[in-house]
């Protein structure tokens, strides 16, 4: 009796505030920090050691085989193919970059509508990526959207099969990767652009600088560190394409990107040993590109 | 501003700019409009006109009924709202929770907790879910929706740095005055901090959610199950049977978007704000 009158009158003030502190924490970090630890850290472990197994993610025998899958995925062009389509993502993320920054500038002083510009060309960025696979598919497939705006124009003669010609079809996929994020790009640029002092501009005006003086000189430098961060975001965003090529092509007709890649061998051939040199390779890229934007971004921001 | 007068030039330059800008217009609304043009037409009607044919009439909802019921996209909004209901209030929870101990305590513990998170920005999650399947499995929540939430929970560090990045600007003095009227630190945080991060549990809200309703990967992995199916595994799951029903999965594409269109007319200013926030961490 006496012990749980004595319970009830426990409570947290009774602490002192170092006791709280701890207290605290532990509480409040510890479902972050198991959730952490368990979905990200120890899956990066086991994958590390998986990939230097045979494993077929269900038998209960794994055997360790060294580095045999990292040497077949480096020796067989097969599997480093992905590689290469990856790099048409890349440089459609650039050209997505520098449209992005033009078209800022030109929403960002001086425009009418600019906000209606901006939400059509931003809204793309928040559709469902089923949704957008499947826009796409209908707008590339022979006869359709794409076929006949050609034609209305009267440049029939440049018809293609866009998502059957292994030629084409990451060019394909890369514009619509193009026309998802670019919004995105354009809302960031913006916002950076606009919190240039106007001063600088009109004080630039006032001595003769050009509008392309300006956008060199002023504009450029002004947005310096959000360009640095989306160019570093785009590279790994392109090394890990996964969604719209799965869902619109299923990696076929050359589209095979590295993430595909992956989850094919992991959940379809049941290869996970394979699968996971694969993703520990595109993990350590991910760091390595990671590390090299910290620095670059660190040596400027100072 | 300095106001110049329009010579010619300038009128060609402004021309130009607005011929640009609205043609880009095109460029982002007419793959939209034609399957919402389609979504509406019969499908002996979408066999014979021409995509950019408006439909005889706005009025036939019958591809949106199909895709509703038999395309399962019914159940795929309910498991939608479900997940985004228990995923939201987790994240929001435990970010707020871990933030106010990275910005209010500069203990050891919160040290290592947050060089922990930090390091964890580097590893890409679609990378590591090789493993992170044999996990889930291992754990028995393979096929619940249990899944997808506690990943998208778990997963989650650009909400904390959203946070944190409000908190920081809330000053100490408070907790402290608030401290010397006798509160402990769980009032601090429930009764002080919480309600004066309000807006930063909007754009949490709205930029987590935004991921998670348009998220395919995580319900395509691991919740397969037919009547598991979210939003996107339901609408990809047309690919199959409406192969050659375009109207149907024109009809599933429009209703999967009116959400998104809602909260992004009603909520655009937030989401912005929300985007140039979450970019910049740290």
């Amino acid at each position: 009796m006496e012990a749980s009158v004595k319970r009830k009158k426990f409570s947290i003030s009774s602490l002192t505030y170092k006791q709280q502190k701890i207290l605290i924490s532990i509480t409040f970090l510890f479902v972050p920090v198991l959730l952490l630890i368990l979905f990200t850290y120890v899956p990066s472990i086991f994958m590390f050691g998986y990939s230097f197994t045979d494993w077929d993610g269900i038998s209960p025998t794994k055997n360790f085989i060294g580095l045999s899958n990292y040497k077949l995925i480096f020796s067989s062009p097969d599997y480093f193919r992905p590689f290469i389509v990856s790099l048409y993502y890349i440089v459609a993320a650039f050209i997505q970059i520098a449209l992005a920054v033009c078209i800022s500038y030109l929403i960002s002083f001086r425009c009418r509508f600019a906000n209606l510009f901006k939400g059509v060309y931003f809204f793309p960025s928040l559709i469902n990526s089923v949704a957008i696979s499947f826009i796409f598919i209908f707008f590339f497939r022979p006869g359709s959207t794409l076929d006949t705006i050609l034609k209305l124009l009267g440049l029939g003669k440049y018809i293609q099969l866009w998502l059957q010609n292994p030629h084409l079809i990451n060019v394909s996929l890369a514009f619509v990767s193009v026309w998802r994020y670019i919004g995105y790009d354009i809302v960031m640029f913006s916002a950076a652009m606009q919190s240039i002092p106007t001063d600088i501009i009109e004080a630039a005006e006032v001595d003769g600088a050009n509008r392309f003086q300006q956008f060199i000189h002023i504009i450029i430098p002004g947005i310096s560190t959000i360009l640095k961060l989306l160019v570093f975001l785009s590279i790994t965003g392109s090394l890990a394409a996964f969604e719209i090529p799965y869902i619109m092509t299923g990696g076929g007709n050359g589209s095979m990107t590295f993430v595909i890649q992956t989850v094919n061998f992991a959940f379809q051939n049941y290869r996970v040993g394979l699968a996971s040199a694969l993703a520990v390779i595109l993990l350590i890229i991910s760091i390595l590109v990671f590390v090299i934007q910290r620095i670059v971004l660190q040596s400027r921001g100072a | 501003m300095v106001r110049r007068k329009m010579n010619f030039k300038d009128i060609f330059l402004t021309t130009l700019k607005y011929a640009i800008l609205i043609l880009l217009l095109f460029v982002f609304i007419v793959p939209v409009l034609v399957v919402f043009f389609a979504a509406f037409k019969t499908n002996a009607e979408y066999a014979s006109t021409s995509v950019l044919t408006l439909p005889s009439n706005f009025l036939n909802f019958k591809n949106f009924v199909a895709a509703f019921t038999e395309g399962h996209m019914l159940t795929g909004f309910k498991n939608t709202v479900i997940i985004l209901i228990f995923s939201l209030a987790g994240s929001v929870l435990t970010g707020s929770m871990s933030a106010f101990v990275f910005s209010r305590f500069k203990s050891k513990i919160s040290k290592v907790a947050n060089f922990l998170f930090l390091v964890a920005t580097m590893i890409p999650m679609i990378s590591t879910q090789v493993a992170t399947f044999q996990i889930i499995n291992a754990l028995g929540l393979f096929n619940t929706r249990l899944a997808p939430i506690i990943l998208y929970c778990g997963t989650d560090i650009v909400s904390i740095y959203i946070f944190l990045q409000f908190m920081e600007n809330i000053p100490v003095s408070l907790d402290e005055s608030a401290i010397i009227d006798g509160a402990n630190y769980f009032q601090v945080f429930f009764k002080i901090i919480f309600p004066l991060i309000r807006p930063a549990v909007a754009t949490v809200l709205i930029t987590k959610g935004v991921a998670i309703y348009n998220d395919f990967y995580i319900p395509f992995l691991y919740t397969p199950d037919q009547s598991l199916l979210t939003v996107s595994t339901a609408l990809f799951a047309f690919r199959g049977p409406y192969g050659a029903h375009w109207e149907i999965i024109s009809a599933g594409v429009i209703l999967i978007m009116i959400p998104t269109l809602i909260i992004f007319l009603a909520l655009q200013k937030q989401i912005y704000n929300g985007l140039v926030v979450g970019s910049v961490k740290e």
